[in-house]
């Protein structure tokens, strides 16, 4: 059986509207659900988080957000922060950022901005560099539904010609809901439906609300485990022989 | 012999502050199904309204196999009816009615 996993989740202030998205969540069908706190946030914080999901049956996925203004400064960031949190989007908001973003293995999601065509990097020389590292292309479901009119046919256009792209040179797609609200939430396989609009079909839209977000935790989870050394490398037992293994 | 058009059912969670009436819903999916996809995808859809239930908040619709993606992307893309927020989730879809009712009951109420 699938499991679904919605990456981009908005969490409101406050107790009960956390709870209220969460449990929406729950009741659509996902069984992960990504939060981005912020940066600085407590470890209690996330427990707290992690304590909310759970008591709704849903695995929590920390995550940030990184809006950098020069790729130096995401450098430092991803040094900073990728021990810290399962999966790191990038936004990429100059054609500088989306580049070093997509050339580095650090990365999980490349982000553009869905109301600005001018600020959408993802060309076939981005998607060839991010084909090479481990980065996938995240598409938020919630602008879709909120625009109208010219900005959501523009934003269709660059979608379908990104997605394209991105089945061009393998590289994998991730769709989010990026919902702040209930109402902005669908179930997974209306997801599905709506890539209909930008040319990704049934198959590979479940694979992308489902699979491939899978992908990119178990690898992160691994990664971030207190067993790991190297790419390839775990520990398998501490103390005493490994004749037994 | 010319082939049987095959039609497809599809029962709908409305989800909303207060259960809109039957005519809003059906207006709110045709624009929806006009702003998408123009007068000539709405009228490849041959959509029709099957049953509302505003106490369950469960509605039934038709619509033609080929054109299902078309009508399944214009539910999904509501976000209001009426001026009020709203969600329409796809339950499930069904080739025939009683296979669709005997699938919605127990999700029902």
């Amino acid at each position: 059986m699938r499991k679904f996993v919605d990456l981009h989740l908005y969490l409101k202030e406050g107790v009960d509207q956390s709870k209220e998205i969460l449990s929406k969540a729950a009741e659509l069908g996902y069984h992960f659900v990504g939060v981005a706190p912020p940066p600085n946030a407590k470890q209690e914080e996330i427990q707290y988080l992690w304590n909310l999901s759970k008591a709704e049956g849903l695995d929590l996925i920390t995550r940030v957000d990184l809006t950098p203004k020069k790729p130096k400064e995401l450098l430092l960031d991803l040094r900073r922060l990728r021990r810290r949190f399962e999966v790191i989007c990038v936004h990429c908001t100059s054609k500088a950022i989306a580049r070093q973003a997509a050339k580095d293995r650090r990365v999980d999601l490349l982000s553009f901005s869905p109301t600005d065509p001018r600020r959408r990097f993802f060309d076939s020389a981005e998607a060839e560099l991010a084909s090479k590292s481990l980065a996938a292309l995240e598409i938020d479901m919630a602008p879709l539904l909120i625009l109208t009119g010219f900005k959501r046919i523009y934003l269709l256009s660059h979608l379908k010609r990104e997605v394209f792209i991105a089945k061009k040179f393998g590289v994998p797609i991730v769709l989010s809901s990026g919902a702040s609200e209930n109402y902005l939430m669908r179930n997974p396989r209306d997801y599905a439906a709506l890539t209909y609009l930008f040319g990704m079909n049934q198959e590979s839209a479940l694979c992308s609300i489902s699979d491939e977000p899978l992908r990119i935790i178990e690898r992160n989870r691994k990664k971030l485990s207190a067993n790991y050394v190297a790419p390839g490398v775990y520990i398998v037992r501490r103390k005493g022989d490994c004749y037994d293994v | 012999m010319l082939r049987r058009l095959r039609r497809r059912y599809i029962a709908i969670k409305v989800e909303c502050e207060q259960p809109p009436p039957k005519n809003t819903i059906i207006d709110s999916i045709w624009k929806s199904l006009l702003q998408l996809f123009g007068e000539y995808g709405a009228s490849q859809t041959d959509l029709k309204f099957i049953e509302y239930n505003p106490k369950e908040r469960f509605m039934i619709l038709r619509c033609s196999h080929d054109a299902l993606n078309l009508v399944k992307t214009s539910i999904s893309m509501i976000t209001k009816i009426d001026d009020s927020k709203a969600a329409l989730h796809i339950v499930y879809v069904s080739g025939t009615l009683k296979t669709l009712l005997k699938r919605i009951t127990p999700l029902k109420g």
